[in-house]
């Protein structure tokens, strides 16, 4: 069968997790995607639930842009380590 | 008279359900798309498991194993029906087993569902919420078919052969239900036809006989395997 | 070289990924292509030898778990064809090249299944030998095959655990049973130590060159030995190489396999190749109809 239509399935493996991407099943329309996901993803009892998403509805997104270096935004582009040290000293409650 | 007891009840089920599940295990390597391999291979495990299920409430009423019913009574002890019994490599004949099938298995088991005997009651419910998937498939299967001309063609070649085999899967009074469902189902009328009753061996069910029991032959009874 | 293959090669060596719609060499992609299209061959010409002890498994619970693990065997094919297709080769070239003789698969399907006992060894020792190259791919640097290997990987130690379970029944039985075991261990000896491959050093091997493989085949060949020798040896049973000993070091020696004869089974000219490619050449061909119908409504 030159399977027509891709379809990406996600698992969550137990209650709680996250969905997590599977793999992908090809399948001439839903109804057989609805059962071979079932099948491939599902015949061990390894999920407790799956997405099933066509390709094309999926987006990708993998270009981050971060010219300007901006650290701000996470916790190492600050030295808060340096900066309670030198605190500490100041107000002379350094520990030993 | 006497209540007909579980064995009278289930073994026609167990039967059926084995050589049924036998039948859809034929399909192993060779169905037409390796994802229909691994369909089948599910409907015949759920069937062989719910033949265990239905061996064990038996086996215990005889003082049996399920193996010993499932693989070492003569033949001719069998009830399954005619329908599964026969062997039929193609793969439109296969969907309309499938479908005539599971549609008189469907009346089938609703009225075990509602028996007074609540391991009946209990065995058949389990069953049931199994078949779901496996009606989910012939279905989608039946409407593929049906929505092109080779296929409706092709099934309907294989409903012609098979559908006095469907009618033999259920007790007389079952039947009319059988033939307004399909009938509806598959938007055609249904010939008038002798059903084959159970009770009669079609040729097959010996060779597969052979063949399933040509393991467990080779060790005397009683071996582990 | 070019600059931009010689970086893709440092990523590469270096531990680096690759997905599906990412730039790879030409060269990575063919060697890749062909090595999981074998892989899926493999698992789908695997099938042929086992379904027959489906029919015949002589109580329930083996027939179901048969089933079980013949079931894993095929959905392991599509998703391994799926990843193939996604590289490039769709599947249905793929089964056409495979009955066509053009593709390869693993030499162990290439051989007749006599009995119970060759049901049992093959569960158990087969697949051993499979989950320790599965093991190893599980580094393959293209991810998506490597994801696909934990899923086998899961589902393979199934198969041992009730491969094991066969044997160790069988050995424990009549003495009929326990001889269809040394018996069937007899014959597939042979294709164990062909399965590994080559012993070509890893330096040399240009799948560990691209970090498609990791393991270099003898390496899986001594773990395989090191792991399993004793557990068949434990049995009492007799593994049939009058050569084989382990040194002081470790290493395993061994008669060393005919690796021309692995050559000639795995291009089709094994004891059961013709037969089995027979078997699904004629089921394709009986079940074009159903891709076509299928198809139709969705066009």
């Amino acid at each position: 069968m030159t399977a027509t239509r891709v379809w990406e399935v996600f698992r969550r493996e137990r209650a709680g997790a996250p969905m997590q991407h599977a793999g992908s099943i090809a399948a001439p329309d839903e109804r057989f995607a609805e059962i071979y996901a079932r099948e491939q993803y599902g015949r061990r009892g390894e999920s407790e639930a799956l997405w099933l998403v066509p390709r094309g509805a999926v987006a990708e997104i993998d270009d981050f842009v971060d010219e300007f270096d901006l650290k701000y935004r996470r916790v190492d582009g600050y030295s808060i380590k340096e900066r309670l040290r030198e605190a500490r000293e100041r107000a002379g409650t350094v520990e030993g | 008279m006497p209540a007909p007891s579980r064995a009278d009840i289930l073994l026609p089920l167990a039967d059926d359900e084995l050589i049924v599940g036998w039948r859809n295990s034929e399909w192993t390597g060779i169905a037409p798309f390796l994802e229909e391999d691994v369909a089948f291979s599910s409907i015949a495990q759920n069937e062989i498991g719910h033949a265990r299920a239905l061996y064990e409430i038996v086996a215990e009423e005889l003082g049996s194993t399920a193996d010993a019913l499932a693989y070492d009574r003569p033949l001719d002890e069998y009830r399954c029906a005619p329908l599964v019994q026969l062997r039929r490599m193609d793969w439109a004949a296969t969907i309309a087993r499938h479908v005539l099938y599971e549609t008189a298995d469907a009346i089938r088991i609703a009225s075990l569902a509602a028996s007074d005997d609540p391991v009946v009651a209990g065995i058949a419910a389990r069953i049931d919420r199994e078949e779901v998937y496996h009606r989910m498939h012939a279905e989608m299967w039946l409407d593929r078919l049906l929505a092109s001309t080779d296929g409706r063609d092709r099934l309907d070649h294989a409903l012609d052969e098979l559908w006095p085999y469907g009618l033999g899967v259920l007790d007389e009074g079952r039947r009319p239900e059988l033939r307004r469902a399909l009938e509806e189902r598959l938007d055609r009328a249904l010939p008038d036809v002798e059903p084959a009753v159970r009770g009669r061996y079609e040729p097959e069910l010996a060779e597969l006989h052979d063949e399933m029991t040509s393991v467990r032959r080779s060790a005397p009874a009683g071996a582990r395997w | 070289m070019d600059g931009r293959t010689a970086e893709f090669l440092e990523h590469v060596r270096s531990g680096g990924l690759v997905e599906t719609g990412d730039w790879m060499p030409d060269e990575y992609r063919a060697r890749l292509t062909k090595f999981v299209e074998m892989h899926a061959n493999s698992e789908l010409m695997g099938v042929l030898p086992e379904r027959d002890w489906i029919l015949r498994a002589p109580t329930l619970q083996r027939k179901l778990a048969l089933t079980a693990k013949i079931q894993d065997e095929v959905g392991h094919a599509q998703l391994l064809y799926r990843v193939v297709e996604d590289l490039g080769k769709p599947r249905d070239a793929c089964l056409d090249d495979l009955i066509a003789g053009k593709s390869k698969f693993h030499n162990v399907f290439h051989y007749p299944t006599c009995t119970w006992g060759d049901v049992g060894v093959i569960a158990w020792l087969v697949d051993a030998a499979a989950i320790i190259s599965q093991k190893a791919l599980l580094k393959c640097s293209y991810a998506p095959y490597a994801r696909i290997m934990r899923k086998i990987c899961w589902e393979e130690s199934f198969h041992i655990l009730h491969g094991r379970d066969v044997v160790l029944t069988l050995v424990t039985g009549t003495n009929e049973q326990r001889e269809l075991v040394q018996e069937a261990l007899d014959r597939w000896w042979e294709p164990l130590m062909m399965f590994h491959g080559n012993p070509i050093p890893a330096d040399d091997d240009p799948m560990v060159h691209w970090r498609i493989k990791s393991q270099a085949n003898e390496e899986a060949r001594q773990q395989f030995l090191e792991g399993y020798v004793p557990q068949v040896r434990e049995l009492g049973l007799t593994v049939p190489d009058s050569k084989l000993r382990r040194g002081d070091d470790g290493t395993w020696t061994y008669t060393e396999p005919d690796w021309d004869r692995l050559m000639a089974v795995v291009s089709g000219h094994g004891p059961a190749s013709a037969e089995r490619l027979a078997f699904r050449r004629l089921s394709r061909e009986e079940v074009d109809w159903v891709a076509r119908t299928v198809l139709a409504e969705a066009a």
